[in-house]
């Protein structure tokens, strides 16, 4: 298959071949790396606002309604205006808070969600590095944003704080065993933890394709386990705004809550990258058998749009969970995932095993 | 770019969040004054500490979520090899997962998984 997309491996090469050139070895690479960082900040900052801004007006459209209508152009500046505002309120610490915790927990929530995205291809040789584990160390680094989570809940020294904590801890922790069952069953089928060896396995055809009944079921457990491990509507527990005013979070204002509220969207923003590579076929793009003329149109679309593409497919199904289903109680949060999603993901692990020693691929 | 790369979204990480907030704290305003230390709780003042015990349901969920969590760690690489191993790789693979399925089962008879 001759790709014609734009390959950025030359482009990378480039930058650090001009950098050592003017540069000795150290100040290159010292270089090339703040200016990785500030290409995937700028990345995520803008991506996040992009999906403020997208969430809103869903949440708008889903209601029959405007959504931010005021600020530029049909509000699209109203998220940055947001981020102004938060910067000139003022940080307030509880007085009888845990101080030295307090000021930790937004700094390891917002850290863990930015070492996940270390292993995510965003286009053909844009990746910061192939981790021969990737999927797996996704999953191993996400989960540790529970204990900034905690920390929050606990150093707040607030009832409400405290009990969405361990509200969003017990969510977190139990439904994070249905993502990774059915990330296995996908892993199962490709043969690899690499994210770009998945990647690369789904050239004729993705996963959600080729692998049929087990990949559907493995996406919907995902994208149902992924939505409450995120701590979104229906399973928003955590921060039920009548009950428990905003959560873990309740304390927190001006930029320590701006952190919060950035690592729940990268977190958001992270599950669907997820998504979009594994059952997706990240940056691949869409193959109709025998329409050569349909696949070749195809080709001239960068990948990073492919993968963007999908991945705001995979938020969009997110943000539309949000304003169909009615919020859950824990009991049946937890019923949920003990009694049917961990059960049938078991059962799905060992059918797509079944599937991949076979090869009835389709 | 290699493993370093972690450490730099390490740092990138702490660094974002530490200029962020470091120039939140500069920039907005500062007013100190006795109510706001409150805890934001009901308007009345707070009635002792939040720090104590906690519902014991919590633990149960975490411990069978430890269980799980140690047979998911078993199954990333079975999931890598299963295509090499082929039809043994499978066979055992239903063996453990019958056993881990009466540890569920165990678990719903003890009612540990039951929300109290």
């Amino acid at each position: 298959m001759t790709s014609l997309q734009i390959d950025f491996t030359g482009f990378t090469q480039w930058i650090g071949q001009t950098l050592s050139d003017y540069l000795s070895p150290g100040w290159a690479l010292t270089v090339e790396l703040i200016l990785a960082a500030v290409a995937l900040i700028v990345m995520i900052v803008v991506l996040v606002i992009l999906m403020i801004y997208a969430e809103r007006k869903i949440a708008g459209f889903m209601q029959l309604r405007l959504g931010p209508m005021r600020v530029g152009w049909c509000g699209s500046v109203q998220a940055i205006a947001d981020v102004l505002k938060l910067l000139l309120k003022e940080c307030v610490t509880p007085f009888k808070a845990d101080k030295f915790l307090f000021a930790l927990a937004p700094f390891i929530v917002l850290t863990t969600s930015f070492l996940a995205l270390v292993p995510f291809s965003y286009s053909p040789g844009l990746q910061l590095w192939d981790i021969n584990i990737g999927v797996l160390y996704v999953t191993a680094v996400s989960s540790i944003s529970v204990i900034g989570v905690m920390m929050a809940g606990w150093a707040s020294n607030n009832k409400y704080s405290l009990l969405g904590a361990m509200r969003s801890g017990a969510q977190i922790v139990s439904y994070e065993l249905s993502v990774g069952m059915s990330l296995i069953a996908v892993i199962a089928m490709s043969g690899s933890l690499s994210i770009l060896e998945i990647i690369n396995s789904q050239a004729d055809g993705w996963w959600i394709y080729k692998g049929h009944i087990p990949a559907i079921i493995s996406f919907m457990i995902f994208i149902i386990a992924s939505t409450a491990e995120l701590n979104r509507a229906p399973f928003d527990l955590a921060e039920a705004e009548q009950e428990l005013t905003a959560g873990f979070h309740t304390e927190y204002s001006g930029m320590q809550f701006a952190m919060f509220f950035l690592s729940e969207y990268t977190n958001m923003l992270i599950a669907s990258m997820m998504a979009a590579t594994v059952f997706f076929g990240g940056w691949q793009p869409l193959y109709l058998p025998g329409l050569d003329g349909f696949n070749a149109i195809m080709d001239y679309i960068p990948g990073f749009i492919w993968f963007f593409g999908k991945v705001f497919f995979v938020v969009f199904l997110i943000m539309w969970f949000r304003w169909t289903f009615p919020r859950i109680r824990i009991d049946q949060l937890l019923r949920l995932e003990w009694k049917y999603l961990l059960p049938i993901s078991i059962v799905n692990v060992l059918i797509a095993a079944t599937v991949a020693v076979f090869e009835w691929y389709l | 770019m290699g493993a370093i790369s972690i450490l730099l979204m390490l740092f990138a990480g702490i660094g974002f969040a530490g200029l962020a907030i470091g120039m939140g704290k500069l920039v907005s305003t500062k007013r100190r004054n006795p109510v706001k230390g409150e805890a934001y709780e009901c308007g009345l003042p707070t009635e002792g500490t939040s720090w104590g015990q906690f519902n014991v349901g919590y633990y149960l969920f975490s411990l069978s979520f430890l269980i799980f969590d140690v047979e998911m760690v078993f199954l990333y690489p079975w999931a890598v090899t299963l295509k090499e191993v082929g039809v043994p790789a499978l066979v055992e693979i239903i063996f453990f997962m019958l056993f881990l399925f009466m540890g569920l089962l165990y678990a719903f008879k003890k009612k540990a998984l039951q929300w109290k």
